[in-house]
């Protein structure tokens, strides 16, 4: 009868012994991206498995968790647990998150199975293997948590057909496109480590206690069960960092220029975060600025200090994200609802309430630089003139935002860059977004702009209604427009059995 | 270098090159100190329209919504063109002001300083 084998020759066995030496072939051709990034690898055996989980336990305990994610959410339908949300303007977080979010899990299973191929050692592919499998159970079960919504709410019945094509969430899905383009060390420090062990508890944590403050049980249930494959993403993204800085010093400089390019391309993503907490949540969790007080200037801090030893400094441009914590929300959150129109979530001013919750949490800018938006706002809408921006906006080359931040020494002033390559104009939001640009001009000439894609008559139209009808296939009526008067709002009444 | 690649010597396409937008130029405005437009704005013009036609008909699609914009006094508005001061006639056309392909302008309006004097 064949030995019943103990958990650690198990573990060896099916995690680094499964690799080969190459007698008869040349190992560089089995790893074709491993040197074009110039990074170094002396020795991949001194790779530390952060998971520690064989691919059998792995199904068993993820199939475990599961059954009762599902069982929660069968129980969720039943009760039409959607009734129980604090207020229905909070489904429209969910709408962001399904459209701009979880496509992202989605691109990130494809990033870590492409880099789980590519790496030369067999300790870091298992690892990049199951955090794919991760990415791809977080992309289904999201969907599945918040397919209820989609029987009662408008604007989330074609979120991944928007995701390819809606102006703004070009952003978020060209973030993961420059991360996934890049070689299969930048991608981990991009995704590995500065999204999932910087950043995430600022996307992370917002949404789902946003859920639970706002009694959005399915949300919340997914929050849990991914908590754990969270936890292992995060000690995979340190584990990398630490292994190219340990691996050589010439991979210290190459990491550093990641670290600065990602950190900054993470944060300006994470503007719809902040929007979303300071405006879309009816019952708020914290603001952005304490958020990201608590978990990147507190936690973020300790880390970088913890790296300097290996002679990597915080963040270039973190001093900027610092002044920036107290607008962005506020930039973001006008943007969208000037541009109502054209969103596939619902916008809206802000009730007498929460203006006086926001001038309190942002007691240096909100008064003097975005109550009197809103004043405005307030203004013409009494006057049945609900503003809508006519036109399309300026999009930054980079990030490919619109161009609404501003200046932090002059903040009541917009922030242009430009530069030109190769005879060619291009502009941008930021230093941050211009220096990333200029470091790797050919990658970025090729941003796909949703405005000049418009232009190009590349989007269908030619009026801006046809385009978001049938290009991006928005129910304009339904999806679009102000939470005031949308159907979602009266089926809402209908159910609570208000006016 | 110009990309991190594997290919050598990669070259990106240029996705907004001005062959792509049958003949017209893509120009951006900004109205400074008028914040209540979140950023600035993108038209397709031809090269040849005249700077007085950017005035009478641009202007109003891209900042007629804004209640000060009846106020504008264009002989003193003051123009920026990719940073520098400029100063355009009504008969000039944009190509010989000197506009090319992405070109931005920024218009200051002195005196008006946005929605109750707060930049928005």
């Amino acid at each position: 009868m064949a030995k019943k084998l103990n958990i650690k020759d198990k573990y060896r066995l099916l995690t680094r012994d499964l690799d080969w030496e190459f007698s008869y072939q040349d190992r560089s051709k089995a790893f074709p991206y491993e040197a074009f990034e110039g990074i170094k690898i002396t020795d991949w055996s001194k790779w530390e498995d952060p998971f520690r989980l064989t691919m059998d336990a792995y199904w068993k305990y993820q199939a475990e968790k599961e059954k009762k994610l599902y069982a929660i959410f069968d129980a969720f339908q039943q009760n039409n647990g959607h009734l129980n949300v604090s207020d229905p303007r909070y489904v429209n977080a969910l709408k962001l998150f399904l459209t701009g979010v979880s496509p992202l899990e989605y691109q990130a299973y494809q990033g870590f199975a492409h880099v789980g191929r590519q790496f030369g050692g067999v300790g870091a592919r298992v690892a990049c293997q199951m955090q794919s499998l991760d990415e791809l159970r977080h992309v289904q079960t999201q969907i599945h948590a918040i397919s209820h919504y989609n029987k009662y709410f408008d604007g989330l019945q074609e979120y991944s057909h928007m995701h390819d094509r809606v102006w703004y969430l070009s952003v978020p899905k060209s973030f993961f496109n420059d991360a996934r383009a890049a070689g299969p060390f930048e991608y981990m420090i991009a995704i590995g480590f500065s999204f999932e062990y910087v950043l995430t508890n600022l996307l992370f944590v917002p949404f789902m206690s946003g859920a639970a403050h706002n009694g959005d049980m399915a949300t919340v249930t997914f929050g849990f069960s991914a908590q754990s494959d969270e936890a292992r993403h995060m000690t995979l993204g340190l584990e990398v960092i630490k292994f190219l800085l340990e691996q050589h010093e010439d991979n210290v400089p190459i990491v550093q220029k990641w670290i600065d390019k990602w950190f900054w391309r993470g944060t300006r993503l994470l503007t719809i975060v902040a929007m979303m907490m300071d405006y879309m949540l009816p019952n708020k969790v914290m603001s952005w600025q304490e958020a990201w007080e608590v978990y990147f200037e507190e936690a973020g801090g300790a880390l970088f200090k913890d790296l300097a030893r290996y002679g990597i400094t915080m963040p270039k441009y973190a001093d900027i994200i610092e002044k920036e914590k107290e607008h962005i929300s506020h930039q973001a959150w006008w943007t969208f609802y000037t541009h109502g129109h054209a969103a596939g979530f619902h916008t809206w001013i802000p009730t007498d309430e929460e203006l006086d919750w926001l001038s309190e949490k942002y007691p240096n800018t909100f008064d003097k630089y975005y109550r009197p938006r809103w004043e405005l706002a307030k203004k013409l809408e009494a006057k049945g003139e609900r503003f809508y921006t006519s036109g399309l906006p300026m999009l930054c080359q980079t990030c490919q935002i619109p161009m609404l931040f501003t200046e932090m020494d002059n903040p009541g002033e917009i922030s242009y860059r430009d530069h030109v390559h190769d005879g060619e104009r291009y502009h941008f939001c930021s230093d941050g977004c211009h220096d990333i640009f200029v470091d790797e001009p050919e990658k970025y000439v090729q941003s796909w702009l949703p405005v000049h894609q418009i232009f190009q008559g590349n989007c269908g139209g030619p009026d801006v209604e046809n385009i978001l009808s049938d290009y991006y296939r928005m129910n304009l009526g339904a999806d679009n427009l102000d939470m005031k008067g949308s159907p979602d709002e009266k089926r809402w009444k209908q159910w609570k059995g208000v006016a | 270098m110009p990309v991190q690649a594997i290919t050598d010597n990669y070259t990106g396409q240029v996705m907004d090159a001005k062959a792509n937008f049958g003949g017209n130029l893509i120009i951006y405005f900004g109205w400074d100190e008028h914040l209540m437009f979140c950023a600035p704005k993108a038209f397709p013009l031809p090269p040849q329209m005249t700077f007085g036609d950017v005035i009478d008909q641009i202007m109003p699609q891209a900042f007629g919504q804004h209640p000060e914009f009846k106020d504008i006094d264009w002989d003193k508005a003051q123009w920026t063109l990719n940073r520098e001061a400029v100063s355009p006639a009504r008969d000039q056309s944009l190509e010989a002001l000197g506009v090319d392909h992405k070109s931005c302008f920024r218009l200051r309006t002195p005196g008006l300083t946005g929605y109750k004097g707060t930049g928005v």
